[in-house]
């Protein structure tokens, strides 16, 4: 089975922070790591591999650092890696990006099976692996929370849903998105590691994979952020002084003062 | 495109360094620098306080959907032939968008042997119901739901598609806004229309939620949005309203994609976060799944149940069914306690509508403080013993 495994780099949110008096964002060195939901895309690819056997690789669309990332992904036991990398993919929104990412899978001679993270944690919109499924002409299942079957040409997945899951036939090729349930992420190995030391992911811009400018990047985007602010203003606010002890009685006083906690009697 | 620096007004002053998500401001020789990493995501822009920092204005020709397309849609997802409550929700401020653009509200049904919802539809506002109701969509499958809808908007041409940000919305619809190429914002929490240019406002939590971000879509139609459950108000229903039933056929070369085999209703530990009047919220701050120990015996004290922030689930400690935030639950409780609670923006935006909010947490600058109307400076372990004596007192 051949799989491809979309990967993005994103900003270690825990390290970005909201300055509690200015609202803006304070940066303290912004690490860079692999979408922790992709990881659970990788681990998914792992797992199918060991299975029924077949090739991994891994497609990223980013800034040159992001090379980095697919450095990493072949430590974890990815076959090969394409970053899709050029100045003018920058700021594209999920339309553009499936652009670039549709173009990159046909790049690499397209795939049995493309796994998405469910969504990336800068942007949470969970659109980019239902949109790349439609550019592909795949048929997908999102939000796949186990996959009991796998043979050349079919998955039966179980898809996590509001009340409760689905277990789904998906035809091959096609496309899924996983969520954390599908396995915790192996570590890399040390064999990985070691083929990561020399690595050098190979890298493709627009022209490369036959896309104008117009199609990608702000350019190729419908949608535009008009407004950025931080949001909703502090209410009004005590705050409780003094030793642990002291504040955690004052506290339950001041809810029964409110009758928010009700004593009854 | 690029980030266009005015050298002469830039200060240096490091704002836009502070402020970048993505480390792609350097200062060099005192002015600002943009390198690589760059993703024209406009935060820097609004940093800079001296409007030195600008992103290269680009014109795209409008398609010409955008003059000729007419009308709110609201998705009406069903499951299993009940609505859940998002679509009433959809609907009511559906409507509210409608009758700001003076057009009107319609809502689109899918399924088999559904058409009884429409009776639903049009009590909660609307005008018209496009219903395509046929055993190939018996079940869901994103391939035949997404053509179907493809193939009506194109048809019909509404200028607006909002579904809810649910599981099925958030699979089916991205699959959709591909399929009639045009922009999608995802779990929208405020919409709103600007009328001048009849442009529908969306506003989500951007950057990890640690700020508000609205997003438009001026060139192509319709402007897609999921919605995020328990945010929009309802509108008030009108048993026995009627409206127009559209029926829509399937073309016979449809056919689903996927096959579902079975549906597993929800199992196991249910957690009732929406309706609780107490909620106790543990985080990182409680160090492991045993500090959630404590979290209970709060929560078992004030009639309560449990909640967690994301990165106390992503951990591991408790299971997603209790996570507070912006992919887990909206909460608006009478009472909410944080317990070792950050606050990143994305939890904020899932309990700030709390009546009351106390927060514990050892660090004084948690974001939680801003929002809470008692704070706790201290350790959240001699804090939360301290309570449970105090109410034990009380209580006598």
């Amino acid at each position: 089975m051949k799989i491809i495994v979309c990967l993005k780099q994103v900003p270690d949110t825990a390290s970005v922070k909201l300055d509690p008096v200015t609202h803006t964002l304070k940066r303290e060195g912004v690490a860079a790591v692999i979408n922790p939901f992709d990881l659970f895309a990788l681990e998914a690819a792992l797992q199918l591999r060991e299975r029924v056997g077949g090739q991994i690789l891994a497609l990223t669309m980013g800034p040159p650092q992001a090379a980095e990332m697919l450095r990493e992904a072949i430590g974890y036991g990815v076959d090969d890696g394409l970053l899709l990398s050029d100045r003018a993919f920058a700021g594209a929104d999920t339309w553009a990006t499936t652009a670039a990412l549709a173009a990159g899978v046909r790049h690499l001679g397209g795939a049995d099976l493309v796994i998405c993270g469910k969504q990336a944690v800068d942007g949470d919109t969970a659109q980019v692996g239902p949109g790349l499924a439609m550019r592909l002409g795949l048929p997908q299942v999102a939000f796949v929370k186990a996959i009991r079957e796998a043979t050349a040409d079919h998955l039966v997945v179980e898809r996590q849903m509001d009340d409760g899951y689905e277990v789904v036939n998906l035809p091959l090729p096609g496309l899924i998105t996983v969520v954390r349930e599908i396995g915790e992420p192996r570590p890399p190995s040390l064999k990985g590691k070691m083929r990561a030391k020399k690595y050098e992911a190979p890298v493709a811009g627009a022209a490369a994979l036959g896309l104008t400018e117009d199609q990608v990047g702000l350019r190729g985007s419908f949608t535009q952020v008009v407004e950025v602010f931080a949001p909703g203003a502090a209410g009004q606010r005590e705050m409780l002084p003094g030793p642990a002890e002291a504040a955690g009685r004052a506290v339950i006083d001041r809810l029964v003062a409110d009758q928010v906690i009700l004593l009854g009697s | 495109m690029a980030l266009i620096i005015d050298k002469t007004a830039c200060t240096g002053c490091g704002s836009c360094l502070e402020a970048c998500p993505f480390g792609a401001l350097e200062l060099v020789d005192d002015k600002a620098q943009v390198n690589d990493n760059c993703t024209l995501c406009g935060t820097c822009v609004e940093a800079c306080p001296e409007s030195a920092l600008s992103l290269e204005d680009i014109q795209r020709a409008a398609d010409q959907r955008t003059a000729t397309s007419r009308g709110v849609w609201v998705f009406a997802e069903q499951r299993e032939g009940a609505l859940p409550e998002v679509v009433a929700e959809l609907l009511g401020q559906g409507g509210r968008l409608a009758a700001d653009l003076g057009v009107d509200l319609s809502a689109v049904l899918l399924g088999h042997g559904v058409e009884a919802l429409a009776a639903e539809l049009f009590a909660q506002g609307a005008r018209k119901v496009y219903l395509a109701d046929d055993p190939r969509l018996a079940q869901f499958d994103d391939g035949i739901y997404a053509a179907v809808l493809a193939r009506l908007i194109a048809q019909e041409r509404p200028e607006i598609l909002l579904a809810g940000a649910t599981a099925l919305g958030r699979s089916l619809i991205p699959r959709v806004a591909t399929a009639v190429a045009t922009g999608l914002t995802a779990d929208c929490t405020g919409l709103a229309i600007d009328p001048t240019r009849r442009l529908l406002l969306q506003t989500r939590p951007a950057f990890g939620g640690n700020i508000m971000a609205t997003i438009i879509c001026p060139d192509a139609r319709p402007q897609m949005a999921t919605v995020r459950p328990r945010v929009m108000k309802k509108a008030l229903p009108q048993p026995g309203a009627t409206g127009e039933l559209v029926r829509v056929g399937l073309d016979a070369d449809l056919a689903p994609t996927t096959q579902v085999l079975e549906v597993v209703r929800a199992i196991g530990e249910q957690v009732n976060l929406t309706a609780a009047e107490v909620v106790v919220v543990g985080g990182r701050g409680l160090g492991g799944p045993e500090g959630f120990d404590l979290a209970r015996e709060l929560a078992q004290a004030l009639g309560g149940v449990v909640g967690a922030t994301r990165g106390a689930v992503d951990a591991g400690w408790i299971g997603h069914a209790h996570q507070v935030g912006q992919t887990g639950r909206t909460i608006g409780p009478k009472l909410y306690i944080g317990l070792g609670v950050s606050g990143a923006v994305q939890h904020l935006v899932g309990m700030q509508s709390s009546d009351v909010i106390v927060a514990v947490n050892s660090d004084a600058n948690a974001p939680i403080f801003s929002v809470a109307t008692y704070g706790i400076v201290g350790n959240l372990f001699a804090v939360v013993p301290a309570m449970l004596a105090r109410l034990r007192e009380l209580r006598g």
